[in-house]
């Protein structure tokens, strides 16, 4: 779309947000026009990742090296298909989310807007930046830089409960990442003697046993603490202290995606699918993805407040990508990949509901919301949408992901996961469509039912970007074959060839040898 | 250049004795400040010349003195570390100079001044010194001279306490000199030899039964030497003699001091002992790894506790000896190659931090956690830098300190101790725990009393900090000039050991 070659647009797509926070301290003392900076830093964004993908989908893999540190160790690019659904995901949410910050940072009037809105365009940058990585070390770089950028959001209210929850998350994240993140990564780099993300995984000719195999698996399932594999969840649930933007673009989708992005990007890059499943490693992550998705699904019944409940929602599903790569067969895989996009529009829309029901009446408890439908019905339809998107019911986006993933597990040796994504589908339902029964079904307080309500939104910059991300959870269920046509064409095999699922699995069949 | 060029390992001496000489005798605290920052700003260029040299030729550069030769005179010998050590002492001194005079002018009285610069460059000489010579005793009068010069320099400090600081490291310092003269003594009636080469060598022919005395002075140079560079448990004057130093004492000797004594302990294991004992053979890597990581630990969580933020990157300090220690005791290509390089890495990170404490010091007169609280939100600039270096100390990629951490993690995991790669990982992230809470109270904190009217400082003070603090985030970017020298040094060293 861009007149220019894939590089220039990789490096644009990295750059442009740092000039855009450039342009937004510059105007700190006009809103209007540093707002305007933001809008169009993201549009610019938007508009340059969806320019890289028609190289990516004729085949292309663009990449540069920026600097190569130690030997071994560079800073360098190169973007395939799963680090491009990632970005456009990313990028392509930031600016509706932009358009709904200004709608929701001038309505509650938040301090210190600048620095909300520069740590943010920080926070796209890297997780940008992540998503292009051709090594560990780069993913590594920036995705300390994403847990440091997005800190003095989480801490932005200034309170003390948003001070303790920024230790929790820091702590949390760079914790983690340092004790075992790293570990890792010098783990690969000593046993293979490389950390660049290969077709058919580095560690597949490495000849480790499946001991360390597994060990090394365990450093990364838990020290990418941002897919908050369980027991490395709970900073999630108290990032949520942060104002709703940040919940929803950063803990919905790029700072939670980049976590589960990295454990999928690891999983066929570093160790290999084939590599996993030969050796039986996966196995214990499997059980304890799975036990992850059922436990956070009952957790998030008992959150009376809204932003906790979906919060715990996403630790779940965040789980299920998790689970998808841990299965390491092609068809998981690509209902794992399906399932970051179609999890990130369903929750963005989520978030955004949960934040217009605070902006326009200051509610931030389910059991607040009797009759909120007949007040804001845009907001509480689009919510619906969400969730059944969510519940993986047709003909909303989340049902191919689902769909793809029980196929995944069906592929496997852990076909008991199947069960697990039905069970806890019928959680899903059980914690979100009680939300929408209780605002369209219960009597609004202290109104007569019958007696006619006058609307009562959020301001319009919210509500439209809520409306449109509802209807691409709808759009998602119609256009989903040329994100899983993308989604095939991650290299699963060293040979390139066989590429993820190339035939559509049928059910029934075990394809454990394909 | 050419006629200066065979002397330039005793002009990195001569500069600043000869600067101390006349410093002595001024009486204006400004005009001793430009003698000593011209000095300062000769030395760097010697000691890059000569770095430059010795990579250039692949060979040390040896200068005789009074052409005097080895073992009868004492000889100047450079080679990669001698010179990344020298440029590293002179670099720091170079860049902390603007920023001395008016950190100096603002906590030392006006009358001894020209003093405090005198003992900062007989400090300068000393520590200059041990990196050039090839001299065991030699090294040792160095050590005094940059001992009592630093002394005197912590005893100068505002506090009373800084009395007792100066004090405590006297006698600590004095028993670590003792100790290492004893073991100078032990091994030169062994072998008749002061120069390190030269004892090397006649070792190498010693008879069998005569190598326990050898290894009784082994113990006697390691012990006085740890004691130098603070090694735990032999750290305790350490945080106090950091804590109540003027600033600029306390800048300078953080990023130096301690890094010349862990010169000297590798100049002695490597080029000396480890020449002609199998290092593995003796317990003595064993117990550097033990004391290290318990220095990574307890000096770690020392600083979690601390009220005085000096005081708590005191113990940061003695924390991140016991990376370089550890690095030493993996005595592996990674593992030495980290120490080395972190050497460099944490001297500069560590100045920056102190500088930044010496400028609040500046505004506010304290450095108490109490007293910086939301002291970032009126000095944006400085605290800013402070906290990027902080970042640097824990080690978080895209800074020099992952680096270092990098190296040492790959050292451990080369040798198969994993156990030990985990260590060196929790450690960092006890810093994430005390450089966060330091975070948290300069920068979400309400700023009160003076904290509330301070303001970033003249540009003399902060661009120095700046500067290192920008050569904390390129070191992490490019490292050719840290860890690629810091390589070809340990190659070096371990291409020598049996």
């Amino acid at each position: 779309m861009l007149p220019f070659d894939d590089v220039t647009l990789m490096m644009a797509a990295m750059a442009v947000p740092l000039i855009t926070a450039v342009f937004i301290l510059l105007f700190h003392k006009t809103p209007n026009l540093r707002e305007g900076a933001t809008l169009i830093g993201a549009a610019a964004v938007a508009l340059i990742v969806w320019s890289l993908l028609p190289g990516i989908m004729a085949g292309e893999r663009p990449g540069f090296e920026l600097v190569q540190v130690v030997p071994g160790l560079s800073i360098a690019f190169e973007l395939e298909p799963l680090g491009m659904i990632f970005a456009l995901v990313a990028g392509s949410l930031w600016f509706l989310n932009s358009v709904y910050s200004i709608g929701y940072m001038r309505k509650a009037g938040e301090p210190r807007q600048t620095q909300f809105y520069i740590c943010f365009a920080v926070a796209i940058s890297s997780t940008l930046a992540l998503a292009f990585s051709k090594n560990l070390f780069s993913m590594f770089l920036f995705y300390e830089v994403l847990s440091l950028s997005t800190y003095p959001l989480v801490t932005h209210k200034g309170t003390e409960s948003a001070m303790k929850a920024g230790r929790v998350y820091l702590m949390l994240l760079m914790g983690t990442s340092i004790a075992l993140f790293l570990p890792g990564i010098v783990g690969v780099y000593v046993i293979a003697g490389s950390i660049d993300f290969t077709p058919g995984g580095v560690l597949a000719d490495a000849q480790a046993t499946p001991f360390v195999i597994g060990g090394l698996l365990a450093l990364f399932a838990f020290g990418i603490g941002k897919a908050a594999v369980v027991p490395f969840h709970f900073w999630l649930p108290a990032a949520m202290v942060a104002p709703t933007p940040v919940s929803a673009l950063l803990h919905a989708v790029a700072v939670v995606k980049a976590g589960v992005f990295s454990v999928m990007k690891v999983v066929v890059y570093i160790f290999g699918i084939d590599t996993l499943t030969v050796s039986g490693a996966n196995g214990w992550l499997v059980y304890l993805a799975s036990f992850g998705i059922i436990m956070a699904s009952i957790v998030a019944l008992n959150q009376d407040n809204l932003k906790a409940r979906l919060a715990y929602s996403t630790v779940s599903q965040l789980s299920y990508i998790v689970l998808g790569a841990a299965l390491a067969t092609a068809t998981s895989i690509t209902g794992g990949t399906l399932h970051i996009v179609m999890h990130a529009v369903g929750k963005i829309t989520l978030f955004f509901c949960a934040g217009a029901i605070y902006v326009a009446h200051k509610k931030t408890e389910i059991s607040q919301l009797d009759g909120i439908g007949r007040l804001m019905p845009f907001t509480m339809a689009a919510f619906l949408i969400a969730s059944l998107s969510l519940i993986g019911l047709p003909p909303f986006g989340g049902t191919w992901s689902k769909w793809f993933l029980a196929l995944g597990a069906l592929d496997s040796q852990y076909q008991f996961a199947v069960a697990v994504f039905m069970i806890s589908s019928l959680l899903n339902v059980a914690y979100l469509m009680p939300i929408v029964m209780r605002a369209f079904f219960k009597p609004l307080p202290g109104v007569e039912t019958g007696t006619p309500v006058k609307m009562a939104e959020a301001p319009l910059t919210c509500v439209v970007p809520l409306c449109l991300t509802a209807i691409g959870c709808l759009v998602l269920f119609f256009v989903a074959e040329p994100v899983a046509d993308l989604a095939q064409l991650i290299e699963l095999r060293a040979d390139g060839t066989q590429t993820a699922g190339s035939t559509p699995p049928v059910l029934g069949l075990n394809a454990n040898d394909r | 250049m050419t006629a200066v060029q065979p002397h330039l390992p005793i002009l990195l001496i001569l500069v600043p004795l000869f600067a101390a000489l006349f410093t002595a005798f001024m009486r204006s605290g400004n005009a001793a400040w430009g003698l000593t920052l011209v000095a300062s700003w000769v030395l760097p260029v010697i000691a890059v010349s000569m770095l430059l040299e010795v990579i250039g030729s692949g060979q040390p550069i040896v200068y005789e003195l009074g052409n005097w030769e080895a073992p009868f005179g004492i000889v100047y010998r450079v080679d990669t570390l001698g010179a990344f050590v020298a440029v590293l002492v002179t670099v720091i001194g170079a860049v902390a100079m603007p920023f001395a005079r008016l950190s100096v002018a603002c906590e030392i009285d006006a009358h001894v001044q020209s003093w405090y610069y005198t003992m900062y460059l007989l400090c300068l000489t000393g520590l200059l010194g041990i990196t050039m010579t090839g001299d065991a005793f030699n090294a040792f009068v160095f050590l005094e001279i940059s001992s009592l010069a630093t002394y005197a320099m912590i005893a100068m400090g505002q506090h009373r306490r800084a009395l007792v600081a100066a004090y405590q490291y006297l006698i600590m310092g004095t028993i670590g000199a003792t100790l290492y003269v004893i073991g100078v003594g032990l091994l030169y009636v062994m072998t008749g030899s002061l120069n390190f080469y030269d004892i090397a060598d006649r070792l190498a022919t010693m008879p069998p039964e005569q190598l326990p005395s050898v290894i009784t002075a082994v113990g006697f140079l390691v012990v006085g030497v740890s004691l130098k560079l603070a090694l735990f448990p032999m750290h305790v004057w350490l945080p106090n003699a950091y804590a109540y130093a003027p600033s600029f004492g306390t800048v300078f000797l953080a990023g130096t001091a301690t890094k010349v004594a862990v010169y000297l302990l590798i100049r002695l294991l490597f080029s000396v002992f480890g020449v002609v004992i199998d290092l593995d053979d003796l317990p003595i890597l064993e117990i550097l790894i033990v004391a290290s990581v318990a220095a990574m630990f307890i000096a770690s969580i020392s600083a979690v506790f601390e009220t005085n933020a000096k005081r708590m990157l005191a113990y940061s300090s003695v924390a991140q000896v016991g990376y370089i220690t550890l690095g030493i005791g993996l005595a592996n290509q990674s593992g030495l190659t980290g120490a080395l390089v972190h050497v460099f890495n944490h001297g500069i990170i560590k100045t920056a931090l102190f500088m930044g404490l010496g400028i609040a010091a500046y505004r506010i007169g304290t450095c108490r956690m109490t007293d910086l609280s939301g002291i970032g939100r009126t000095m944006p600039l400085t605290m800013g830098a402070l906290v990027l270096a902080g970042l640097g100390l824990i080690g978080v990629p895209g800074t020099a300190g992952f680096v270092s951490k990098w190296y040492l993690v790959v050292g451990a995991v080369e040798q198969g101790w994993w156990w030990l790669a985990f260590l060196i990982v929790l450690s960092s992230l006890i810093a994430i725990v005390y450089i966060g809470r330091l975070t948290e109270v300069i920068f979400f904190r309400e700023p009160t009393g003076a904290a509330a009217e301070a303001k970033d400082p003249p540009w003399s003070m902060l661009a120095p900090m700046l500067v290192l603090v920008l050569a904390t985030v390129y070191f992490g970017f490019d490292t050719s000039w840290s860890a690629g020298i810091a390589a070809t040094a340990a190659t070096e060293l371990l291409g020598g050991i049996k």
